[in-house]
C-alpha cells in the first residue's frame, strides 16, 4: 500500500502512515465513517423507495394529458373530477381521445385471516391504448365481473398465491364481503400509501366502492392526434376547463410533480430528507475529530517538517491524504453494509429498496466532498505547528 | 557580511512578552561565522544561546537588528523566502523529533523529499548510505519506538545531513550518545565543513568535544561574554 501511494502521490505517503500507525484509531475512525455512510445510505434508500412507489402506479397507464381535480395532490391521492370534462376534452382540437380512471384503495381478506390494503386501478377495459402494453394484454379478461390482476409486490400476500396464479390458477379473496376473483399479475409493488396494487374494469371497481359514482372519476386520460403537439393541446385543456377546479398537465410532468410533492410536502419525504443531512453532519464531525487529533498529535512532527523546509502546501496534502484514505476505507464497508440492509428491508417490507449505481457513486463522492470539508477545517490547527518550539 | 561568512548577526535584540511582562532574551549581539567553521555556543541555562539559534536558523522572527544568513537578510524576509533559505540548512533537535509512523530510512528520505530531486528508489538508495555511514545499516526499516535514543539521534542526523546543507544547526546532538558515538558525529560535522564548507552552529554542554570546534562562544543573560578559538 505505501509503495502504491509513494508512485501515486511521488512522495512518501505521511497521512496513511500515521493513519496505518495506529490501528486501534484508524479502525475506530472507519467504523465511524461507515456508520455516516450506512446512514445515508438507508435514508436515500427509503427516500428512494419513496419516489420508486410514487412514479410506479404511472407503468400501469398510457396517455399523452392527465386531468385532475385541483383537490388531489398526486396520482394515487387525487380529488374527484366530474366526467363532464372529459366530454368537454373531447370537444378540443387536437384532443383524440378519452378516458376515464378510476383509484382508491380497497381492503383485501384473504382465507387465513391476513389482510392488504391495495390501490385499485378501474380502467376502462374498451380502451387498451390507456393502459401499458402488458396491461392491455389482461385487460379483455377482465371484462368478467370481480376479476382483477393482482400485484406480485403486494405485501401481506403469499408468493404461493402468485405461485398459482403464474400457473393459470385464478385466485379468490374477498374485499368488503365480496369475492374478487385474480385471474393474474400485475408488477408494481407495495408503497408507503397502500400495501400493493389491483387492476379491475372501471365497472368492477364502481361495484366493489359504492360509496363511488361513475360520474366522478379520480383521473380524466387524454391523447391527443397524431401530430398534434401535446403543449398545445394542454393550452387548449387549460382555457376550456376551470382552472379553480380542474388541472391539466403533461403526463411526464405530473409524474415529475408527484415526485417532488412527496419529496418536499410530505412529511416521509421532508423526514428522510433531514436524515440525510443528519448522516453528512455525522460524517463531517466524526472525521473532523479524527483529523484534527491526528494533526495535534503531530504538531511536533509538523514542525520539525516545516523547519526542514516543507511549505504549506505539503501539509495540506498530508491531511487531504487522510481524508481521502478515511473517505474510500470507510465507503467500502458503509456500501456493503447498506446493501445487505437494503435486501433485509426489501425483503421485510415490500417496498423498491434497491441499491442504485447512482446513489452509490453519489454517496462516494458525497464522502470524499465530507472528507475534503473536515480536512480543510483540521487544518486550521496546522497554524500551530511551530518550529521555533522545538529547540 | 564579507564572502566568507556563512552568517553575520548585527545589533541583534530580541524580547519575549508584552508590555509589562515584555523581557529582553539577546542583548546587542553581533556575530560573523565563517563558512566551513564549526561553532559552539556555550551557556548556562537561560543564557539565550538557544533564542540566537533560532533566530540565526530562521524559525523565529527577528525583531532587532540584522542577521544575514546565506547572503539572505533574515529581518522582515517573506515566508516564501524563509521557505526556500530553510531547504538550505539542516537542524539535529535534542529530542530528536523523528516521526514516529517513518521508519528510519523514511525518516532520512524526509531530509531529500523536500527539495523535490531524484525519484523514492534514489532517495531510498541515498537514504541507506547515509544510514549506514552513522553505523546504521542494520536498523534501516525500524520505527523510532524501536530504536534506543542513541539510534534515534543518529537517525535525526543522518536525516540532518543526507541533503548536503549549507549549513546544520544543532541542539544538544551528543547529548544522547555515549563518548565514542558523540565524538564521531562531531568529527563528521567537522570533516562536512573542511570538504563541503558546510557551517555547523552547536548548541553543547558536551566538554568531550569542545577541543573540534573551531570556535566557542559563550553567552550570559543574552549577551555575548566570550568569544575564543581553541585551536
Amino acid at each position: 500500500m505505501s509503495r502504491f501511494l509513494t508512485w501515486l502521490f511521488g512522495r512518501l505517503p505521511i497521512g496513511w502512515l500515521q493513519l496505518s500507525h495506529n490501528k486501534t484509531r484508524l479502525a475506530a475512525a472507519l467504523a465511524g465513517v461507515a456508520f455516516a455512510n450506512l446512514l445515508v445510505f438507508m435514508q436515500l434508500g427509503i427516500l428512494g423507495a419513496l419516489n420508486n412507489s410514487t412514479v410506479a402506479p404511472y407503468t400501469l397507464i398510457r396517455g399523452d394529458i392527465l386531468v385532475s381535480s385541483t383537490e388531489g395532490d398526486t396520482l394515487t391521492d387525487s380529488g374527484n373530477i366530474a366526467r363532464t370534462r372529459m366530454f368537454q376534452a373531447l370537444g378540443i382540437a387536437g384532443v383524440k381521445s378519452a378516458v376515464p380512471l378510476y383509484i382508491g384503495t380497497l381492503p383485501l381478506s384473504m382465507g387465513d385471516g391476513t389482510s392488504a390494503a391495495l390501490l385499485t386501478f378501474g380502467m376502462d377495459t374498451a380502451q387498451p391504448e390507456f393502459a401499458a402494453p402488458w396491461v392491455a394484454r389482461e385487460l379483455d379478461a377482465l371484462n368478467i365481473e370481480s376479476t382483477a390482476l393482482l400485484d406480485k409486490g403486494s405485501r401481506g400476500v403469499s408468493a404461493s398465491v402468485f405461485e398459482r396464479l403464474e400457473r393459470g390458477e385464478p385466485y379468490a379473496f374477498e374485499i368488503n364481503g365480496r369475492t374478487m376473483t385474480a385471474i393474474g399479475t400485475v408488477d408494481v409493488g407495495g408503497g408507503f400509501l397502500a400495501d400493493g396494487t389491483l387492476v379491475v374494469s372501471d365497472q368492477t371497481f364502481l361495484r366493489f366502492n359504492p360509496k363511488r359514482s361513475g360520474g366522478a372519476p379520480s383521473h380524466i386520460l387524454i391523447n391527443v392526434d397524431d401530430g398534434a403537439s401535446v403543449q398545445t393541446v394542454k393550452t387548449r385543456l387549460e382555457a376550456a376547463l376551470p382552472a379553480e377546479s380542474v388541472k391539466v398537465q403533461i403526463m411526464q410532468d405530473a409524474a415529475a410533480a408527484d415526485l417532488a410533492f412527496m419529496s418536499t410536502e410530505r412529511p416521509t419525504g421532508i423526514i428522510f430528507g433531514f436524515g440525510v443531512l443528519i448522516g453528512i453532519i455525522v460524517g463531517i464531525v466524526i472525521v473532523y475529530q479524527v483529523l484534527s487529533t491526528d494533526v495535534a498529535d503531530h504538531l511536533k512532527e509538523y514542525a520539525t517538517f516545516k523547519a526542514m523546509g516543507y511549505d504549506q502546501p505539503f501539509f495540506l496534502g498530508i491531511v487531504f491524504e487522510e481524508a481521502l484514505v478515511l473517505a474510500i476505507f470507510g465507503f467500502i464497508p458503509g456500501f456493503l453494509a447498506s446493501s445487505v440492509l437494503y435486501k433485509a428491508l426489501a425483503s421485510v417490507t415490500n417496498l423498491p429498496v434497491e441499491m442504485q449505481a447512482g446513489t452509490a457513486i453519489l454517496v462516494f463522492f458525497g464522502t470524499l466532498a465530507a472528507c475534503t470539508l473536515s480536512g480543510a477545517i483540521a487544518t486550521r490547527r496546522l497554524a500551530a505547528a511551530d518550529p521555533a518550539d522545538l529547540f | 557580511m564579507g564572502p566568507e561568512h556563512a552568517i553575520t548577526v548585527v545589533g541583534l535584540n530580541h524580547y519575549f512578552g508584552h508590555d509589562e511582562a515584555r523581557k529582553q532574551a539577546i542583548w546587542d549581539v553581533n556575530l560573523n561565522i565563517r563558512k566551513g567553521s564549526l561553532t559552539i555556543l556555550m551557556g548556562p541555562s537561560g543564557s539565550g544561546k538557544t533564542t540566537l539559534l533560532t533566530l540565526i536558523g530562521c524559525l523565529r522572527d527577528v525583531q532587532e537588528g540584522s542577521v544575514h544568513l546565506l547572503d539572505q537578510e533574515l529581518r522582515d524576509a517573506p515566508e516564501a523566502v524563509l521557505v526556500a533559505l530553510r531547504r538550505k540548512l539542516g537542524f539535529i533537535f535534542q529530542a530528536h523529533n523523528l516521526h514516529e509512523s517513518l521508519t528510519a530510512t523514511q525518516n532520512v528520505m524526509m531530509g531529500l523529499q523536500v527539495h523535490g530531486k531524484g525519484n523514492a528508489r534514489l532517495q531510498r538508495a541515498a537514504s541507506h548510505h547515509m544510514l549506514g555511514l552513522v553505523g546504521l545499516s542494520d536498523r534501516l526499516d525500524y520505527l523510532p519506538g524501536n530504536l534506543s535514543g542513541g539510534q534515534k539521534q543518529r537517525v535525526a542526523v543522518a536525516r540532518a545531513l543526507v541533503s548536503n546543507p549549507d549549513v546544520i544547526f544543532a541542539d544538544e546532538p551528543t547529548a544522547a550518545l555515549d563518548k565514542v558515538s558523540g565524538v564521531s558525529i562531531v568529527r563528521m560535522l567537522k570533516q562536512l565543513g573542511q570538504e563541503r564548507g558546510t557551517t555547523t552552529v552547536m548548541v553543547t554542554h558536551d566538554n568531550r568535544i569542545l577541543e573540534l570546534a573551531d570556535r566557542i562562544i559563550t553567552l550570559e543573560e543574552g549577551r555575548v561574554v566570550s568569544d575564543t578559538s581553541p585551536i
